[in-house]
């Protein structure tokens, strides 16, 4: 590394590589930093510090940013007003109904794909590597009126039935690259101990793609959670909403009388946002683990 | 191998139509089978439907009617909102996806450049884009609030009147343009850029500084072409993703305006499909709007893999 030592100390590129004890360039990159996440986290306080504001305060000009009586019991109100505990209740058993079929589903067609040579499979995979760039809300339409057929509207089949046939390409892809990482003499010995394909999937493969499948559940969290397109399309009724359904009936429904709702709304949006984070702080590493996976296809 | 143990098995010998190969060749088949019969359904099939409704007027009550390339020829001559939502949506996507990515590549590579707390700003650039879209939809609601908002009080404080943002259709495409990079920039891009610039030799950035480079120099002629296939997919996809654009100004509008509000000014491709199919129950006209996007969609990705030869730069013997 005598390189290093002749460059000269304050050049630009040198801090983008380099540990340097001080220079003015790092600092202002410090700076730079502690800025931008002021303002990534900006929305974030401001809402809360909003969501605790009585009718009155909301609307003080200019506004304050910490609120002079924080009202906790907005966020009990918000219960009350609209059936939120309802709203709740039907993400989690949407999102955990999601889960288990993408987790059993992709784990099925991942190993298959990844283990078995067969007749077609090379054009099957390409098929489904080419739904990846195939946007869903594309098929928003002609899926409406196969559920309307199917008299599947306004109920939540739409929503859980076909993640268990494996529908998100990503996912399946994401696992068969995992099992692929696996040396095939693992398979090997299993079968000459007399194992079948399924017993070899679950006692030698499963257990070695742990840390994928935290990937895959957490995606599938993550996109049934979220979700608000699609049953915002199939669902009617209120009381089948999921919580990102059930927030813009909130939004743009029942009348308070007169009273403003921003700091209610406000309070279910932020309540919204928590379970994302929460799994996000608690299990990042699976998360970024993922993603660059997706960045790496070849 | 597997050769060697099969002809171990007297029983297959006995009936060799039902080899080990072919044994395994229908278990395959049968594990794959759940995602076939849920391409089928879901996706192939319901695709080559709307195929053949386009060519259909069909409004989900009475049987549809042939119509020939009737539907196509009112998008195309006499739909009034069609060629606008075309625009609209292609300036939104070549504006998101250039900014979108300069930011995303920035924000990688000041978190690269392992200052005090990088860590920390990583956390709070990527915790943004976890926030469920119709939540922060609702965050920025408020603090785009054009009287009681924080944005436009600190521009009351230094004399400048603000805009009305979301209501004002000069400014709703700007304000929707702030809520998408703070929902996107620090997410799966910035992870995917900050995978790529870590992958870049040292060595490489030493024998630039050598040669005598400055730090724009280093960047355009090693960091960028090591780059290039990274940011490749980034395109490809981030292009993919904005002309998509319709959960966003769905929810912004829901508001205070009809959905494409105000005055249009959000009205875009998606918007024009969804109001078609699920406000006027045109499905004929619907389907064919969404194979007219499907085709586009399939000749950019084209587009762009031929182009990318001129410009992606892959490692030999990659």
């Amino acid at each position: 590394m005598t390189v290093k030592s002749v460059l000269p100390a304050n050049e630009s590129i040198n801090i983008l590589q380099y540990k340097k004890p001080f220079s003015i360039n790092r600092l202002i990159l410090v700076v730079l930093g502690i800025v931008l996440s002021i303002i990534f986290m900006f929305p974030f306080v401001w809402s809360i510090s909003s969501s605790l504001k009585g009718p009155t305060e909301i609307f003080i000009i200019p506004p304050r940013l910490f609120p002079l009586e924080p009202r906790w019991y907005n966020y009990e109100r918000i219960f009350t007003i609209v059936p939120l505990t309802k709203f709740f209740q039907n993400t989690m058993i949407i999102t955990a109904i999601t889960i288990v079929g993408i987790l059993m589903s992709s784990t099925l067609v991942a190993y298959g794909f990844a283990r078995f040579n067969f007749r077609g499979r090379n054009v099957l995979f390409i098929l489904l590597v080419g739904t990846l760039i195939l946007p869903p809300d594309l098929t928003l339409v002609p899926r409406f009126i196969l559920y309307n057929q199917l008299k599947w509207i306004d109920t939540w089949l739409p929503l859980t039935v076909p993640e268990f046939f494996a529908v998100n390409a990503f996912l399946v892809f994401l696992l068969r690259q995992f099992i692929m990482s696996i040396p095939l003499d693992l398979d090997e010995a299993a079968e000459i101990d007399g194992a079948g394909p399924l017993r070899i999937l679950w006692d030698v493969i499963l257990p070695l793609i742990k840390p994928a499948l935290a990937t895959v559940a957490i995606f599938a969290f993550l996109g049934a959670w979220n979700s608000f397109i699609d049953p915002m399309i199939f669902l009617r009724t209120t009381e089948k909403f999921p919580i990102s359904v059930g927030l813009r009936f909130f939004q743009t429904g029942p009348d308070m009388g007169g009273e403003p709702r921003e700091p209610l709304l406000l309070a279910a949006s932020l309540l919204m946002s928590l379970p994302p984070i929460l799994v996000y702080l608690f299990a990042q590493r699976y998360y970024v683990q993922g993603i660059v996976m997706s960045g790496l296809k070849r | 191998m597997a050769s060697a143990v099969s002809s171990l098995r007297p029983a297959q010998l006995k009936r060799p139509w039902f080899t080990r190969a072919r044994q395994r060749e229908l278990t395959g088949f049968l594990l794959v089978l759940p995602w076939i019969l849920g391409f089928i359904t879901f996706t192939a099939g319901p695709m080559l439907a709307s195929l053949v409704l386009s060519f259909f007027r069909y409004n989900l009550v009475a049987d549809p009617i042939f119509s020939g390339l009737e539907n196509f020829n009112y998008i195309f001559n006499k739909d009034p909102l069609f060629w606008g939502s075309v625009r609209r949506t292609v300036v939104w996507a070549v504006s998101v996806v250039v900014i979108g990515v300069t930011i995303s590549l920035s924000l990688a590579m000041l978190i690269n450049s392992k200052v005090a707390g990088n860590g920390i700003y990583r956390v709070a650039f990527f915790v943004p884009t976890l926030t469920p879209l119709v939540a922060g939809v609702l965050l920025w609601n408020w603090i785009l609030q054009p009287t009681y908002g924080p944005v436009n009080s600190v521009l009351s404080l230094i004399g400048v009147k603000g805009p009305g943002w979301l209501l004002d259709p000069a400014w709703a495409i700007p304000a929707l343009m702030l809520i998408y990079f703070w929902l996107t920039v620090g997410g799966a891009n910035l992870i995917i850029f900050l995978a790529g610039l870590q992958g870049v030799p040292v060595e490489l950035y030493d024998a630039a500084r050598v040669d005598g480079a400055n730090a724009w120099e280093v960047f355009t002629n090693v960091t960028l072409p090591l780059l290039s296939p990274t940011l490749f997919y980034v395109l490809v996809v981030g292009t993919i993703g904005g002309l998509r654009v319709f959960a966003l100004p769905f929810m912004t509008a829901a508001g205070a305006w009809s959905v494409g509000g105000p005055e249009d000014a959000t009205y875009f491709y998606l918007i024009h499909i969804y109001q078609n199919a699920f406000k006027y129950n045109n499905m004929g006209i619907a389907s064919a709007l969404g194979w007219i996007f499907f085709m586009a969609v399939i000749l950019l990705t084209i587009f762009q893999f031929v182009g990318s030869k001129y410009w992606v730069y892959y490692e030999a013997g990659d």
